[in-house]
């Protein structure tokens, strides 16, 4: 404790938007000019816009100016909106991508969750792929033959250690890929909401793995957008908002910034907001909420019916769209898919964009909510927008039960539900 | 213990912008400035893993086909029949005193070590983008692990080369009198030579394809022209001398006829003319590097 861990100065990376970080270009006449200045070109004659309107490439600057210190032994919780820098910032971190300006100067080896089962490949069987994925991930032999039965251990594939991993099931895929990244016993992990993945039981393991981590007086840098677990696991936070830090300090300070940062958001048109992730070939332009009357609202009622209109851009094969409930901290609450089928569910006819979910009782504790929506079509996802909007929930009657707040507790729903007692 | 705990020099400090601390390895990331510097040192220290991925493309290269790894001795054998059957039974092109068969194996044997290197290596920052967006290690390991694990192909085929060299020796029908001499000596250089060649081009063509997708289709073209340019099919003699200084500026010419001469004791001894291939092998595998290294900093950002 006490020491640096990482020293970020001025730290700055600039992207060229339709340029190099997208795929790949055609060779064509541009060959020679390429071989002397192959970078700066590329953002020149990309696919997207090819009709040779891209003269001036767009510069965009994910990160601008950024200078922290981190000790080591600290816990921190980076956070912010899609598109903030966080990404970013953890490639720089762990030397993927080279900053534009600036310098860090790392104290330690840096291991990051960025890369849980990266390098792993179906033909080699579990015992190889850990010494291989081991081997990329900085190990030496000599460490993983003294980390590899607690390894296996962790990851419970158990008699399988010796079968070819694509036999292998999604889970036990995962366990393993994450049980070698784990046990790297960095000075410096980086942990990017890899915790989405696997059951709830392997879940809990990984947090008590990286709380062991943080133990141990490692420093761990926690990129999540669960505020509720960022509270709990962190003790600082810094916040990134455009490529820049907009609060560095206790956790709980930060978090709220963060907070009032998204509710921000919600004055802004969500079609003119440019935080999404996704391909964009069909965005969402407009998002209506209503309790089922005829004007939006964004004050519905526990128990009473919600109605939720999104206006799409356009139309694309297999076009769906969905959407989470989620409470003030971001811990997800519930999940609405068009593409999963019910029997109610219909097509306009009348030719309009729109999706609309109708819920006819609304099953959410009085209280603030945010909605993140992603919409798929042609196979991939197209749009991802987090905090596409808040409402509230006041207190109401759900099948004729008064439904409060709870208090001091963390509770967001509740269910129809009788009960029998003794008489009193 | 306590000894060398005080043999633990204290750092001074100073008022230096970076003080190191002696217990944890300081990681300087900095923007690249000029030229870019090829870390031959980083490389040396990830040795290991340059060990697992040629160990792993060794382990992977012949999975799940029926025949394994005699295809790599098939390849260069069968190219070697349809060459006889065409260029020695039908175009009757001469073959320097030697049996055709023999003759274009010799020259096969190093040529598929390169052609299959360039083809394979040309590919391997592609295949491998979901490891490069997300782990750092040098680049290099990749491209260089691809070349040698083919070194194993190639010492299968050449295990048959010499059982022909032996066969033929033995067939009174083929009239042929094989004479190893001290020329053999030279192989391994022209084995490396034929390294240096695959590796540089190597480096050029992957680092490429990383942004240009065309080199994927351009690469298996230029391997087949290449093969044409090279004296693999007909003897170096068939050019004439003011074409040859041009010819010899390919240096798998170099090395095929270098092993034609060590191994069959052909009349192609390796004069100034080797020179030519080696400088240009050298240039090769040089730019070829530093070109990587260059493509390297913005990779993960362009894959």
């Amino acid at each position: 404790m006490g020491q640096t861990a990482i020293r970020i100065e001025k730290l700055s990376k600039e992207y060229h938007i339709g340029g190099p970080q997208k795929t790949y270009d055609r060779l064509g006449s541009q060959v020679v000019d390429t071989l002397a200045a192959p970078f700066r070109k590329a953002g020149k004659l990309m696919r997207g816009q090819a009709g040779g309107a891209s003269e001036q490439d767009v510069a965009i600057w994910a990160l601008k100016d950024i200078s922290f210190e981190i000790k080591h032994g600290e816990v921190i919780g980076i956070i912010g909106r899609n598109g903030a820098g966080k990404s970013t910032l953890l490639k720089i971190l762990s030397r993927i991508t080279e900053p534009t300006e600036g310098y860090v100067d790392v104290y330690g080896r840096i291991g990051s969750l960025l890369e849980v089962g990266t390098g792993f490949h179906p033909e080699l069987t579990g015992r190889e792929n850990i010494y291989m994925n081991g081997a990329i991930l900085g190990m030496t032999r000599k460490e993983i033959d003294r980390k590899f039965d607690e390894i296996v251990a962790f990851s419970e594939v158990g008699k399988f250690i010796d079968t070819v991993v694509k036999h292998y099931s999604s889970g036990m895929y995962v366990r393993l890929a994450f049980g070698v990244a784990a046990h790297l016993d960095p000075e410096i992990l980086l942990v990017d909401e890899v915790l989405a993945v696997g059951d709830v039981a392997f879940q809990k393991k990984c947090l008590g793995k990286m709380g062991d981590v943080a133990k141990a007086g490692r420093t761990v840098l926690f990129v999540s957008h669960n505020m509720a677990v960022i509270q709990t696991l962190c003790s600082r936070g810094i916040c990134l908002r455009s490529g820049g830090v907009v609060a560095d300090g206790p956790i709980t300070e930060v978090v709220q910034e963060y907070l009032r940062d998204l509710e921000q958001v919600k004055t802004e048109n969500v079609a003119g907001r440019k935080d999404r992730k996704g391909w964009g070939k069909v965005k969402l332009i407009d998002l209506d909420v209503s309790d089922g009357g005829e004007r939006p609202t964004t004050l519905l009622r526990t128990g009473g019916p919600a109605r939720f209109t999104f206006d799409v851009s356009g139309v694309l094969a297999n076009l769906s769209l969905g959407f989470t409930i989620l409470d003030d901290l971001g811990q997800p609450l519930a999940l609405f898919k068009s593409d999963v089928p019910g029997p109610e569910d219909s097509q306009h006819s009348d030719g309009r964009v729109q999706f609309i979910c109708d819920i006819d009782e609304l099953m959410l504790v009085p209280g603030r909510y945010r909605l993140d929506v992603f919409i798929r079509g042609g196979g991939e996802r197209q749009d991802l927008l987090e905090a596409a909007t808040f409402f509230d929930v006041e207190v109401g009657q759900l099948r004729g039960r008064q439904i409060t707040a709870p208090e001091n507790q963390r509770i967001s729903t509740v269910m129809p539900h009788r009960w029998q007692s003794p008489q009193s | 213990m306590d000894n060398i705990k005080q043999e633990i020099p204290s750092v001074p400090i100073t008022d230096s912008v970076t003080p190191t601390y002696p217990d944890f390895p300081l990681i300087q990331i900095r923007p690249t400035k000029g030229w870019v510097s090829l870390k031959l040192n980083e490389l040396w220290k990830y040795r290991e893993l340059l060990y697992f991925f040629t160990w792993r493309d060794l382990k992977i290269r012949y999975k799940q086909t029926v025949l394994g790894a005699s295809w790599a001795i098939i390849q260069p054998f069968l190219t070697m029949v349809v060459f006889s059957l065409f260029f020695g039974r039908l175009a009757k092109i001469p073959s320097e005193g030697v049996p055709y068969p023999l003759f274009s194996y010799a020259a096969l044997v190093p040529w598929t070590f390169f052609a299959n290197g360039v083809l394979q290596g040309a590919n391997v920052l592609v295949n491998n983008s979901d490891m490069i967006r997300k782990i750092y290690f040098p680049r290099l390991t990749m491209p260089i692990a691809t070349v040698f694990a083919g070194l194993v192909d190639f010492v299968l085929a050449f295990i048959v080369l010499l059982g022909m060299i032996l066969v033929y020796h033995i067939l009174p029908a083929a009239n042929y009198d094989a004479s190893i001499t001290l020329n053999v000596l030279w192989l391994p250089m022209f084995l490396l030579l034929a390294l240096v060649t695959t590796l540089g081009v190597t480096f050029w063509l992957s680092a490429m394809n990383a942004q240009f997708r065309d080199v994927r289709y351009v690469v298996p073209f230029l391997v087949q022209v290449w093969l044409f340019l090279t004296p693999i099919a007909y003897p170096s003699s068939l050019v004439d001398m003011p074409w040859r200084v041009l010819y010899w500026l390919n240096p798998m010419t170099g090395v095929v006829e270098g092993f034609r001469w060590a191994l069959l004791g052909t009349d192609t001894a390796p004069g100034p003319m080797i020179i030519i291939s080696t400088v240009t092998a050298v240039i090769f595998l040089i730019t070829g590097a530093f070109y990587f290294r260059k493509m390297e900093r913005v990779l993960a950002d362009v894959i």
